[in-house]
Parts: C-alpha cells; structure tokens; sequence
C-alpha cells in the first residue's frame, strides 16, 4: 500500500522549521504594536472568600493608569466552555488563589506590577475544602453557591449484572490507585494582545491560543459582539498540550476588554509563577478498583469508583471524565462492569485539558491490575492481557462492537512482545527481584553504614525491570461534542497553493502534515503548499485543537477540499485532451499523465486560470454519528478507536529509590503515518511527559496554593533523565480519516507511566499505587510532603 | 543612571545607552528587537533565554547588561550568514529537532557553544550540554540526533 504515495509515509521536514531554527518564527510575547499598553492582574493572597468590597483610592495619584473590573463587562461575566462558572474578574467570591480581581492597565508594565499591592480588598473568608473526599459531604460549603452542590458531573456505566460476576469469580482482589496534579509545562508562558480594529467598532486579538474559535466565542459573549467583531489570530504557538484554551480565552477577553476600554493595543503577557498559578492542571484522580477473575485469567467482573478534583472551576471536567468513564475498564472485553466517575469542585486550582485527557489515569489503575491478577493466577502480563484484550467484533463497556477498522491492540500487544523478548525477561527479572531484593531490605530505611571491608555488590542495588501497557483510545472528540472540520485550499495559477484548516497549529505539526495531505492529493511537492495564519476571520470554525483529532478530522477535510479541485482538474482536461476517462489520469512528481503525455502541474493551472476554473474549495468532514445513553452509559461513543503497547524497561537503584528508564519500546497503530518525521517526535515527546508523569512531576498544594512554582521546582524531564525510546507503527487499515490515518499524540504519553510501574513492581517486587514514582515513594514507601492525604493501597 | 555599554552582537559593533542593571535578554528583546531569544522562566532554569557570551553559553535572563562591556554576544539571529544557515540549524530541522519551537533558539546556542569547544562530542556530552534547556514536546531524542551529526 506505502507503494502507491508519493509522500504520504515519509519524512518531510516541517514547514515552520526554517523560521523557528532562526528565531523568526513569532510568538505571542514577540508582537509589538504602536502606543501599545500591557495589562497587570491583581490577586489576593486568599482561597475561598467572600468579596465585600474593592478599594481603588492607592491609585489615585495614578491617573496614567486604567482599572478594568467586573464593572467593564458588557456581555457575560461567567464563562466556560462547558458550565458558565468562571468569573472573566471575579467580583462575588474568591474561590482559588489564582483568582483575579481586576487588572492593571498602563504604559509601564513594571510600575503596573507594583502598583497592584495598592488595590486593598475587603473579603471574608470562607471554610476551605481541599480533599476532593469531602467535597460531597452534607456540610461541604458550596464553591458556587448557585450550582447549589459541589458535584460537578456524575458519569455512570451499567453493564451486566456486576454482582453476579463476583459471585461467579474464585478470585476478587480490590486496590486503590492515585494520581497527582500535574502542570502541563509548556515552555511558552501565556501572551496575547488585544488590538482594537479602528473604525469597525471590533477587536482583533493575537495570541498563545490553542483554539481560536472557542478564544473568539468566548471574546465575543464577554463584550457582547457578534462573533465576527472579533477576530482571533493565532501567534506561533510554544506548547499547548490542552492547557491553552480556557485560560487563554478568559485573559484574551480581558485583553479585549481594555483594548477596547483604552482604544490602545493591550498586552498582557504572564511570567512563569502566574502562569501556573492561574493556569489548569491534569487532574488529580482517586481510583477504586475491583475485579473478579478466574483461574483461566477470564475477567468476570469489574466494579469502578472514581473521583477527580476539578479544583475551582469545572472547565473540561465533563469532558475529561467522559472519556474516563468510556475507557476506564481498558482495552479488555468485560462482561460485567460497574462504573462511577464523579468530578468535583474544591478550592484547589483548577483542572482542564492535558494530553491525555482522562486516560493516564485510569491506565495507570487498570495496567497495574492486570500485572496484579496475572501474577494471581500465575500467568505472563502478556497472557492476561491476550485472554482479555479486544479483537474484531469484541464489544466494550459501553457496548459498542468494534469494527469497520483494524482491532490491532493484540497485533500491537505481540510486536511489543517480540521486540522486547518481554515474558522470558519478566520471568527472570522478578525471580532476582524476589531473592535478591530481601537481601537488600536491610539497606532500606534505616539507612545503610558499610563496616570496615564491606563492599557493596552494584547487582545487589541495581535491580532490573519490565513492564509493560495497553491501551485503546476512541479518536477525536466522540460524544462529547460536535465534530466536524473545514479546510480551504486554493490553488493559484503558477502551481502553488494556499492551505488552511479550522484546527490549529499548537507545535505538534498540523500544517506540515495537512500540506502534505494536500500535495498528496494534487501530485505536488508540499513545499508548494503555503500553509496560511490561523485567522478566525478566514476560516470556518471546526471546533477544538484536541483530542488527537487534527489529523483524523482536518486531514479528511483538507483531503476533501483537494479532491474536489482534483475532480475539477481531470473534467477540464477530459475535454483538453479529448479523452473520455480520466482513469488514466495520474497526478505524480508535480505533473498530469495521460499514457504518453503530460502537463506539468504549474502549466495546467495557468490553463485552468485561463479557462476560469474554480481552483478554491472548502473541504468538510463531519465524524459520523456517535451516541451515550447518559444513565445506563452505554452507547458506540467514539467512531474509531486506535491502540497500543508501550514496554518499558528500568534500572531500579535500590539505595536511592533513583529509577532509570533504560528504554521504551513504543508500538503504536495510528492508522496511517501521514509525516514519519512528526510522527516519531509525538512518540518521543510523549514517552517522555509520560515518563515524567510515572516519576518526577507532580504540584502539590497547600489550602489550595500551589508549592511548585517555577521550574527550579516543577520537575519536567531534562535530556539526562531518560534512556532509549523505540517507536515502532503498525499503520491499521480504517475506512475513517485521510487513508485511514487517525491519532497519535495522547497514546503515546497515556501508555507510558503505568508501563513504568509495572516494570518498578517487577524490578523491586513492590507495587506501588501512587504516581509519581519518587525516590521517597520508592525508598520509604511514602511522600515526605506534608499533604500527604490521598494516597493509593500500600503494600 | 544610564550608562553607555559597547558590545559586539552578531559580529556588529553596537553602542546602547541603557540602565546598566537591565538584564541582557531585556536589552535584546526590547531594545534590539532580537525577539529570537525566548523567555520562559526568568530564573535560569529553562534554557529558553541562551545566548552565547564570549564563547559560552548563558542564560541572558540571570546576565545584567552592565556585566557585558566589551563581550561578544551571538544569538539565534547571528548563526545564518550570509543566507547559508549554520549546520546546527539545518539539521535541527532534517532531524525533526523541532516542534513548538519555543525551546529551539536557546537549544541550538547551548549546542553552539558545546561544538565551538568541542567539535565532535559524545552523547553524554551533548546531553550534558543541553540539560538546562528544558524541551517539552520532542523528548530531546531528535535534538541529540541533530547535535550529533550537524
């Protein structure tokens, strides 16, 4: 099949590269316009209080200086993307410490800074609720008062009679999994700039922003503008990975606010300790899991009780739990499951988007069963999952059946296998792991001191590990929203093409792999193709830049939009050529063929010009029907779905609790590879944030304010911290996406941390049920922090 | 106080009246307009803001510019001459050593100043020399593979 592209599958250098290798490439913060004011956010040094008044007389000796408040807002004072709870400049409550009372606007953005200790406020503070564990209870104050419950979503899933499946099981085992706050790091802190447009009454706003058509809804209902008063410009984007999207879209408001206020550009850029102050995090989960199996491995029956700390503000709650609830049984075909997932309001900060999205987590859980119940009956981690794991035809939790795609998670399963010679060095890691660990546990806690010619024997501290994961994960956004994408694609007449889609470039790749798509289509080089500014204005909206679903849905629209022009190319020259099938039509190496004759591809568009052809078009893809039966959760939630196994292997130091991971073997099914290049950078990006997620990062908090504030604290991996990665595709077929090409980038980090896990369990013969996996997790079986509440089962 | 520093950047001699207690990536970015050079933490932790001073690599964030009378400062803007790109710039963009890009000028400055001391370096050695520059999509494998064969 490869055989038939021209440049599908290979690898293309990015179209961006020549300007970010330069520093050409511009991004939010680089932008400066004439007269240009910043804006400065004023917080307060409280959790959860009640607003009685805000004082502004500090400032009067300051007329340079301009107020905005919650008095400047036309339109919405509460916004959101799902639930409308988030105040654009909070004026009832404080209900996290990110909060924003007002902002600071002026000329001189250091004074600004300054100057915010002069607003004074006046507030009542208000019993905190930090543990997600009592945000429920009958005398829980409410976070917001008017939702009138600190539940923020409740998903269940019903399927059998769970029960009668632990009745029916020799064996039922219970554990409990937890998982932290983790920040999504991107090195780009938050920047926008608001610019009103002169003349027209709107504003324009050009930012960090990883979907500019929500920035504009947003925009729009705060000002009370139609949407196209406003106009969202995407800068280049330094990172995203979901967290630039509710925030970016409540500072871009306020932005536009005192734009539009002061009828000057306003800026407002956020160092490093504000933006993760105010900005979302992956959500902290507490996970109960039962399970009941047989001898035969058979998984009868599995019962599920989730929490997840939505902190302040629901955000992406609903949705992130969603996908928890769809997917939190895992790639296994069980007959009878019970699941719970609830979200909740607390004072903590709040939790959104993160790559992933609802998935690391209950990986992490449900992978560490596996290995658990394997070990149970006696059997490899990859038998239990070969008894279990889906195949065509299997039918999830949900009840859907899979097929009209390639069920590829066994065919991912045993290329991993193969690749790492997984069972016999499972087998032989966990019988040094069970002997020689005992030996050394005289070294653990107390701490060790060697007598006079004692020698320590590195085989004895060093112990070695496997594990491994798997996963399915549904494509795009199912259920959980509309889906459909548009393209524009408009070919001019020397031969080259203007290219754009409604889903935005975050870094990930987007416009090299669309181009591509395009040229593929056409027979051109993609260097042809001129990828356009992401611009509201231009462009239709297509929704959100998540849920791995560019590729699979603005791939199939910019497909479309090429394969209409096509069609258009082939009825001209029917009647140039005088031919009567355009069969033999074949568009390759920037030319038209027709058995002996050709046209080069710059000639035939000039033809065309002259002829005037249409060579623009808009292509759509609408995702094919998905439903959810809220209370019985049920329902075929995603309309394809991918897979795969990532195997990790680690050196366990077991005097200073330090893990190393020595490789991960990566195997995944994305469909098909559009741009190979791309492709191996989402598996080594996300291997490593995975691999970060399993042993380093994690915020944490104390009355709701965050200790790690800046990256002297927040442990992301650096490039000492992890050995190989191996990424190896097994591109299934699907009648879904652009030749079947579908998602990559959140499998390739929710795999990695509970294939780390596992392989920590068989180096160390201790299972651990927390993530991260630290040193102190490791060494002492517990957290030094003084947080430490929710943890997971001990051993 | 404002103070005259005289410095060479990018191979011009440049005289600039500033506050001598401004820190150098301010200079460069607000003064000079060389907005190549990223902040991203503003406490030397990230790598984002490196340029390369007299030879070595620096955090331009924790660099007041008082400090750097006389020096001879490149940044990402000065490695492309004479329209032919450095080979460390080419092959951060053959190898896929570029995603977001946000990490990229700092990335390729610190590898700048690792090969001007040491041409042919091991993996640990590149490892070592970028490990203060914090990179968030690519996982550093194809970076590494582009510092090792530029």
């Amino acid at each position: 099949m490869s055989g038939d592209f021209n440049i599908v599958g290979r690898s293309v250098v990015r179209q961006d590269a020549y300007a970010k290798v330069t520093g050409q490439a511009k991004f939010a913060d680089d932008y400066k316009f004439p007269g240009m004011l910043f804006g400065v956010m004023v917080r307060t040094d409280v959790s959860h209080a009640l607003i009685h008044s805000i004082d502004y007389s500090g400032l009067l000796d300051y007329p340079e200086v301009t107020v905005c408040d919650i008095n400047d807002i036309r339109g919405s004072r509460k916004v959101g993307v799902v639930t409308a709870d988030q105040p654009v400049f909070c004026y009832e409550k404080i209900v996290t410490p990110g909060d924003v009372i007002c902002m600071l606007v002026g000329a001189d953005e250091s004074q600004l800074k300054l100057l915010t200790a002069k607003v004074k406020t006046e507030l009542e503070e208000l019993p905190l609720i930090t543990d997600p564990e009592k945000a429920l209870d009958p005398d829980a104050t409410f976070i917001h008062p008017d939702k009138k419950s600190n539940l923020i979503v409740h998903y269940p899933l019903r399927k059998g009679d769970v029960e009668k499946g632990f009745h029916e099981s020799k064996h039922v085992i219970e554990q409990k999994y937890t998982t932290p706050l983790i920040e999504h790091a991107y090195l780009e802190p938050e920047a926008v700039t608001a610019v009103p447009i002169e003349g027209r009454g709107g504003v324009r706003i050009i930012g960090s922003i990883q979907n500019p058509h929500t920035t504009r809804r947003i925009v729009a209902e705060v000002l009370n503008f139609p949407l196209t008063k406003v106009r969202v410009v995407q800068a280049e984007l330094g990172g995203a990975f979901g967290g630039k999207d509710d925030l970016m879209n409540i500072i871009s408001a306020r932005a536009a606010i005192a734009a539009i206020k002061t009828r000057r550009p306003v800026k407002v850029r956020y160092t490093r300790e504000e933006s993760v102050v105010e900005s979302y995090k992956r959500h902290p989960y507490i996970m109960k899991y039962k399970v009941g199996f047989n001898d035969d491995g058979i998984i009868k029956a599995m019962k599920i009780d989730i929490l997840a700390d939505g902190g302040a503000y629901a955000s992406m709650s609903p949705f992130v739990t969603w996908r928890t609830v769809v997917q939190a049984t895992g790639p296994y075909e069980i007959e009878n499951v019970h699941t719970d997932v609830r979200a909740v309001y607390t004072n903590n900060p709040y939790t959104g988007a993160m790559r992933g999205f609802g998935s690391p987590q209950p990986i992490f859980a449900q992978e560490s069963l596996m290995d658990e119940i394997a070990e149970i009956i006696g059997v490899s981690p990859y038998e239990i999952r070969k008894i279990n794991g889906v195949k065509p035809g299997s039918i999830t939790a949900s009840g859907h059946k899979l097929r009209d795609h390639d069920v590829n998670l066994l065919s991912v399963l045993e290329r991993a296998e193969r690749e790492t010679n997984f069972t016999e060095r499972h087998k032989e890691c966990s019988r040094s792991a069970n002997t020689k660990f005992q030996t050394s546990q005289k070294f653990r806690g107390s701490g060790f001191i060697l007598k006079k010619d004692e020698m320590l024997d590195n085989r004895d501290i060093i112990k070695k590990g496997i594990g491994l994961a798997v996963s399915l994960r549904g494509c795009s956004l199912g259920a959980e929203g509309i889906d459909a994408a548009a393209a524009y694609l408009s070919v001019q007449k020397d031969g080259s093409a203007y290219l754009i889609s409604g889903l935005a470039e975050n870094g990930q790749g987007l416009r090299t792999t669309f181009s591509i798509i395009a040229a593929e289509v056409l027979g051109i080089s993609p260097e042809h193709i001129y990828y356009l500014e992401q611009d509201t204005g231009i462009i239709a909206d297509s929704g959100p830049t998540v849920a791995s679903r560019s590729t699979i849905m603005g791939g199939s629209a910019v497909k479309n939009a090429a394969e209409i022009i096509k069609k258009r190319f082939e009825e001209m020259l029917l009647t140039y050529w005088n031919i009567k099938s355009k069969d033999q039509l074949l568009f390759k190496n920037n030319r038209v063929y027709e058995q002996s004759r050709s046209i080069s591809f710059s000639e035939l568009c000039s033809l065309a010009y002259s002829k005037g052809l249409n060579m623009s078009a808009i292509g759509w893809f609408k995702g094919p029907s998905v439903h959810w039966d809220e209370e019985k959760g049920q329902g075929a939630a995603y309309f394809t779905y991918v897979y795969g196994c990532q195997v990790a292997e680690v050196s366990a130091n077991l005097l200073t609790g330090e893990i190393f991971v020595d490789r991960i073997v990566a195997v995944h099914d994305p469909g098909k590879i559009i741009n190979l290049m791309g492709a191996k950078g989402q598996v080594f990006g996300g291997v490593t944030q995975g691999a970060g997620y399993a042993l380093w990062e994690g915020i944490t908090t104390y009355n709701g304010n965050i200790r790690e504030n800046n990256f002297d604290q927040i442990l992301i991996p650096t490039s000492k911290d992890i050995g190989e990665i191996e990424s190896i595709f097994l591109e299934g077929e699907d009648i879904y996406g652009a030749w079947g090409a579908k998602s990559l980038g959140e499998p390739t980090l929710e795999l990695t941390a509970a294939a780390i896990a596992n392989a920590v369990k068989n180096a160390t013969g201790l299972r651990y049920f927390n993530l991260p996996l630290n040193p102190e997790e490791i060494l002492l079986s517990r957290k030094l922090s003084p947080n430490d509440l929710s943890r997971g089962s001990t051993n | 106080m404002i103070r005259r520093i005289n410095l060479t950047i990018n191979g011009d001699k440049v005289g600039i009246d500033v506050q001598p207690s401004m820190r150098l990536l301010d200079v460069l970015r607000e003064i000079l307009n060389l907005t190549g050079t990223k902040e991203g933490c503003s406490i030397g932790e990230c790598g984002a803001c490196t340029v390369v001073i007299n030879g070595n690599a620096v955090n331009s964030c924790l660099i007041v510019i008082g400090q750097c009378e006389g020096s001879e400062i490149t940044t990402i803007e000065g490695l492309e001459k004479n329209g032919e790109l450095n080979k460390l710039q080419k092959s951060f963009m053959e190898k896929g050593a570029v995603q977001c890009g946000f990490c990229t000028p700092g990335m390729i400055m610190s590898a700048y100043a690792l090969l001007l001391k040491n041409p042919n370096p091991t993996e640990v050695e590149i490892q070592e020399a970028i490990a203060g520059n914090l990179c968030r999509c690519t996982g550093y494998k194809q970076i590494i593979e582009a510092i090792k064969s530029p």
